[in-house]
């Protein structure tokens, strides 16, 4: 059972008559559904109601009289799900929300407002069990690899080698791996990481899936050496990550995409979907 | 008002001595004495290292030690900078190169300042609201306007504008992905990694800070443990804030810039952010970038963690993987653009590469020093690998190889890296260490046979310069002279020799350091022709200078060298023709001294007449320098002396020919000075050299010219810049003058005493402060003279001249003269004494009153009646009006009642009754 503790803290000039002191926590899962989608799942879109998956409030002090000055109320809320709901981990992306906020009522005789203050607070999951068990990844990109060229013949011929030190990730360990070009004919711009989620919101009438950029590392500016290692290296961001979440309503995945830009516009991008999570 | 009489005392002037002399002890060798000159001997001097510091050990043979040298022991402060001038390094990079950039004119300029203009409008475009000037930028304003993001971004900061403060450094750092203007992107490092350490230091200071609130100071080694949450949040914020800029370089840039903040996270995050930033460093496909990225994150490195030896050498051996693509195409076709030759792109290298080798070879074993020499060598191409291999490692360890580099910068290919600055560096290490014994003349052979293949002046002269040095040192002047004819050779077409003063400025300083021998100097046939290149004025001069001060400094024997004097003649002819209106008084200063020096240094021994004829032609040459003229004037009347020194005061016809032609050299020469005491004391002293020498006429000549030119002195004259009266130094000339006229014998033609006659005229009719009572003064003076003068034996005579006493033998006619004019003298003292008795005067009448009775008594007969009444009443003057001291008046009258217990002195028993105190009531 997880615990949210801390103060809260009433302060005035004079002494403060109120009728009861109320905290609430909340924690809701917000879908929303990207435009493109919406022509579609029509019949879906009204359908997307958050989901809640905490709602409880406690009386923290009965009614009567705070003295002037600061008063400091200290608090321990216990966070109790609602009936057999997960409490996931803390993610603001764009098509899918989960946030917990813990509100403060100050309630107050008929002619005077209740008072009220909110504030977020962030619930990491508890770190899983046992090791992660790395799994590296080897890849190698030429133009015969790629899919989705129109004019094969037109590429410039190139050869990039690198791996992943592994797909499964600890979302506070930074991804790691090495990338060599080997040969290129064109001049390299650029090598570029995009880490990328993949949001899916769903039901039994369809669902859903959007890919959106979080960030985009530069790993290699310019014509790079050839056959000399560059390292890949990205932190992944506080907030925007959170452990690969996968539900009954929605899923939350992460892939990272290896941007590789030649001289003449020629954009090679290599997919790795990955698997974040907590240790 | 009755005239008093004179009567002088007689005074026997040998028994005076004896009783006022103090007995003399003679004085054993070694004994101390404070007078004896302190002789300093150096025992022992450490060779001069490269890295070491240079100690000395004084001491003084006798018992007193010389202060200076006490200074000088333990560490000299300036090798101990030179061990440490990382720092100086960095700004002599940006010396270089902006140096080298601000000498271009014209187009290339224009170039620049159009390119700059983008750039600036990239600076512009993150600060809001920013006008877009259109303005030719030149590069100074760049480097101010980059001075001024500094400045914002210290005022972001303490504005609490952190997020506006990281935006700028990123903008600042993206500026280094830019290579668009190559030869501005080393100063542009310089001025943008000032930036970055300002911010680095901003946030380690923010963090550090934040950690002081609960451990009130951190001890300078701080464990991470120490560090509460806030600072470690914050600090870890920075980090992930850093690790998310999108672009490669801003974000190397930035996260090595607060690299010393991994301190507050962990003992070993700065080990593994090293290696790690080093590795980044590979996907910098710029190799010019890349390898002053590296250089920073080496300066960085050594800064924070200066143990961490293995991330410096993994950018050395990672640059030399990365080498190859200086050559590549990418690289090429950029040139190509941009339209700059190789061999000037390969030069903007040298600063990072010179620091990160420099940071690698600080205190490294030799091993590691040959290896990284093999590596470089095994790599084709590397004249850049080899220059900066020159510059970086220790001067010992080149010199010791000087033969196998000479032998790979031979290899090179021409069309690369510029031989000559090969060379130079090589020649810069050789200037520092000696190469082996046997091995001098080949190195010098070998590497001059490629210099003077040289075309460009420039680059000519850039390597000349440096191996001048090697070639003073360790060869002769044959070959110094080779040198210096194939540098005029060089340097002559085209008047190249313009361009590049310096240069040829710091040659001749080499030459002239390592030649003591100006005999030598000058015999090598090339010297002269060299200072003729030197056709700026103001340069020339410089040189000149140069020239005389270590002839100064070095030539302890005078010498008549026909060489040296001719010369040395044309060098100083040089510095004073160079004198003008417009020159200043330090300057004019500076070369009179250094002339004199020479003038003082030149000797034709017994050929006294040669000697003089130098100075006549001397006198020619250096009209224009006061002080040089006063010297020759003394050096002449030295000559006359010394010819009298030489004939033992007995001239024959042809020395007192020789000895008149000096007094009248010094006499043709006086009236050409300005200053009107250098005049009159000159006057005096060629007077009396010209006396020693019996040239009598002569030097009454001389004296007249000094009275006559007396009423020409002006009330004040200026002194070191200020105006002071000039009365004091005019009493004090004529102090000197009395006692030299004392001596002076009577023209026959002319009257008795007639130089005192016409000196006291001359007195009379000089306007004298009203406010002083210097007048009377010198009448007091006068006063004794006159008395010395009427003595049977005078106290002092010059050797072969006979004065008054002799001439006139006491003759009682002269002795009324004499009086007569005593007389003269006391009425107008008396009279002045009288007008003083005013109130405000009466102070001076008392002091003045007492002055005339203490002349009196010494020099006056007070046997007689009247001189005796006259000295009560000047007594009792003094003290009328309660000014006299006291102290003083009381031991006056303890003074003469002990000078009359001597035998002949009992009358003054008599007047000191007559002396009554007054009593203070």
């Amino acid at each position: 059972m997880e615990m949210l503790s801390g103060v809260v803290v009433v302060s005035g000039k004079d002494p403060v008559q109120h009728q009861g002191l109320f905290l609430t926590v909340e924690g809701a899962v917000n879908l929303q559904l990207s435009a493109k989608s919406v022509g579609v799942f029509e019949a879906f879109y009204n359908s997307v109601k958050p989901i809640q998956i905490i709602n409880s409030t406690i009386e923290m002090v009965k009614p009567g009289k705070f003295p002037g000055g600061r008063t400091e109320v200290p608090f321990e809320f216990p966070l109790l799900v609602k009936g057999n709901k997960v409490l996931f981990e803390t993610y603001h992306g764009v098509f899918v929300n989960i946030q917990y906020t813990l509100r403060c009522d100050m309630k107050r005789s008929l002619l005077a407002k209740d008072l009220t203050k909110t504030s977020e607070f962030i619930v990491h999951s508890a770190p899983q069990k046992g090791k992660l068990t790395p799994s590296p990844v080897d890849f190698t990109i030429t133009p015969e690899t790629l899919q989705n060229v129109k004019e094969r013949a037109l590429l410039p011929k190139f050869l990039v080698r690198g791996h992943l030190t592994s797909t499964n990730c600890a979302v506070t360990q930074p991804l790691t791996g090495e990338l060599v070009v080997e040969s290129s004919e064109a001049a390299v711009r650029s090598i570029e990481l995009q880490l990328v989620r993949v949001e899916t919101c769903g039901c039994a009438e369809g669902y859903a899936r959007d890919a959106t950029e979080i960030q985009n590392i530069q790993i290699a500016d310019g014509d790079v050496c050839r056959g000399l290692s560059v390292p890949i290296y990205m932190v992944f961001p506080r907030l925007f990550t959170c452990p690969t979440l996968e539900t009954t309503n929605f899923k939350v995945e992460f892939e990272v995409n290896v941007v590789v830009l030649l001289q003449g516009d020629h954009l090679i991008t290599e997919n790795f979907p990955l698997k974040l999570c907590r240790v | 008002m009755a005239v008093f009489p004179w009567h002088s005392r007689n005074r026997n002037y040998k028994a005076e001595f004896a009783t006022c002399r103090l007995e003399t002890v003679p004085l054993e060798f070694g004994d101390y004495h404070p007078l004896k000159p302190i002789t300093v001997t150096e025992s022992k001097t450490k060779k001069v290292s490269r890295k070491g510091s240079t100690s000395s050990t004084s001491s003084s043979s006798g018992s007193v030690v010389d202060p200076l040298s006490s200074v000088l022991d333990g560490t000299d402060p300036l090798s101990v900078f030179a061990a440490n001038a990382d720092p100086v390094a960095i700004a002599a990079v940006k010396n270089l190169f902006m140096g080298s950039e601000k000498g271009r004119a014209g187009p290339a300029a224009f170039a620049v300042s159009e390119k700059v203009r983008t750039r600036l409008e990239e600076l512009d475009d993150f600060e809001e609201g920013s006008q877009k000037e259109l303005l030719n930028l030149t590069q100074q304003d760049y480097v101010n306007r980059i001075e001024e993001l500094n400045q914002s971004l210290k005022d972001a900061w303490a504005s609490d504008q952190k997020v506006k403060a990281l935006k700028i450094v990123i903008q600042c750092s993206k500026l280094l992905s830019d290579t668009s203007v190559i030869h501005f992107y080393p100063s542009k490092f310089v001025l943008i990694t000032d930036i970055l350490d300002t911010f680095g230091n901003l946030v380690y200071e923010r963090i550090l800070s934040m950690c002081v609130g609960d451990h009130s100071v951190l001890p300078g080694n701080f464990s991470p443990e120490n560090v509460n949450d806030t600072a470690r949040e914050t600090c870890l914020n920075w980090f992930f804030k850093i690790a998310s800029i999108r672009e490669l370089i801003p974000r190397f840039y930035v996260e090595a810039s607060i690299l010393k903040c991994n301190k507050f996270l962990s003992k070993m995050g700065i080990s593994e952010c090293l290696p790690r930033l080093t590795c980044m460093i590979r996907g910098i496909g710029d190799p010019l970038v890349s390898v002053y990225a590296r250089a920073y994150l080496c300066r960085v490195g050594m800064e924070v963690a200066p143990h961490l030896k293995e991330s410096l050498n993994k950018n050395f051996f990672d640059f030399l993987l990365t080498f190859k693509q200086i050559h590549g195409d990418t690289v090429q076709n950029h040139l190509a653009v941009q339209g700059v030759e190789l061999s000037s792109y390969l030069p903007l290298y040298s600063p990072a590469m010179d620091w990160i080798f420099q940071c690698i070879s600080y205190r490294a074993p030799e091993n590691l020093l040959t290896e990284m020499m093999e590596r470089c060598k095994k790599l084709g191409n590397n004249a850049l690998l080899l220059n900066s291999v020159m510059s970086a490692f220790r001067a010992e360890f080149i010199a010791t190889r000087s033969l196998d580099f000479i032998g790979m910068i031979k290899e090179c290919s021409e069309a690369g890296f510029p031989k000559h600055l090969l060379f130079r560096s090589l020649g810069l290490n050789l200037a520092l260490a000696d190469p082996p014994e046997g091995d001098r003349l080949q190195i010098l052979n070998e590497a001059w046979r490629v210099i003077t293949k040289l075309k460009n002046p420039q680059d000519y002269i850039d390597c000349a310069e440096v191996w001048a040095e090697y070639t003073c040192r360790h060869f002769t002047k044959r070959e110094v002279n080779t040198v210096l004819a194939d540098i005029i050779k060089h340097m002559t077409p085209d008047r190249a020799f313009e361009d590049s003063y310096p240069q040829l400025q710091s040659i001749i300083k080499k030459v002239i350091a390592h030649f003591h021998d100006f005999a030598v100097l000058f015999s090598v046939e090339k010297f002269l022709p060299f200072l003729d290149m030197f056709q700026k004025e103001s340069v020339r001069v410089e040189v000149c200078k140069c020239i005389m001060e270590l002839f100064i400094k070095h030539q302890h024997e005078p010498t008549k060298d026909p060489v040296i004097l001719n010369a040395l003649l044309h060098v100083c002819k040089t510095m004073h023709d160079s004198v003008n209106a417009l020159t200043l008084e330090d300057e004019k200063r500076t070369l009179a001294c250094l002339i004199n020096g020479f003038v003082k240094m030149v000797s034709f021994g017994r050929d006294f007449e040669q000697q003089l004829s130098f100075y006549v032609e001397a006198r020619s040459m250096f009209c224009n320098l006061e002080p040089v003229l006063v010297q020759l004037i003394h050096s002449v009347s030295r000559l006359a002396m010394e010819t009298r020194k030489v004939m033992k005061g007995n001239h024959s016809r042809k020395t007192a020919a020789f000895v008149r032609a000096c007094v009248a050299y010094c006499f043709i020469t006086i009236p050409s000075l300005v200053g009107i005491f250098t005049r009159l004391n000159l006057y005096l002293l060629a007077g009396q050299v010209a006396l020693a020498n019996q040239c009598l006429s002569q030097a009454d000549a001389f004296f007249k010219a000094a009275i006559s030119l007396i009423p020409e002195v002006p009330k004040t004259i200026n002194v070191d810049g200020k105006m002071r009266p000039s009365e004091p130094f005019l009493l004090e000339f004529l102090c000197n003058f009395f006692s030299t006229l004392l001596i002076v014998p009577d023209h026959p033609e002319h009257g008795v005493l007639f130089l005192v006659r016409e000196l006291l005229n001359v007195i009379q009719d000089y306007t004298w402060e009203d406010t002083s009572d210097d007048k009377i003064r010198i009448y007091t003076y006068v006063l004794h003279l006159l008395s010395a003068m009427s003595q049977e034996t005078y106290l002092y005579h010059v050797d072969k001249v006979d004065s008054n006493d002799s001439l006139y033998g006491g003759d009682s006619k002269f002795l009324a003269e004499n009086n007569k004019l005593c007389e003269m003298v006391m009425t107008q003292i008396l009279e002045h004494l009288r007008a003083l008795a005013k109130d405000e005067a009466l102070k001076r009448q008392s002091l003045l009153g007492l002055s005339f009775f203490n002349s009196i008594l010494a020099h006056g007969d007070l046997r007689n009646n009247r001189l005796n009444q006259l000295s009560v009443n000047l007594w009792h003057l003094a003290q009328r009006h309660g000014y006299a001291d006291t102290r003083t008046m009381v031991k006056t009258l303890e003074y003469i009642k002990k000078r009359s217990e001597q035998p002949d002195m009992t009358h003054l028993s008599e007047l000191a009754l007559r002396l009554p105190l007054q009593t203070r009531t």
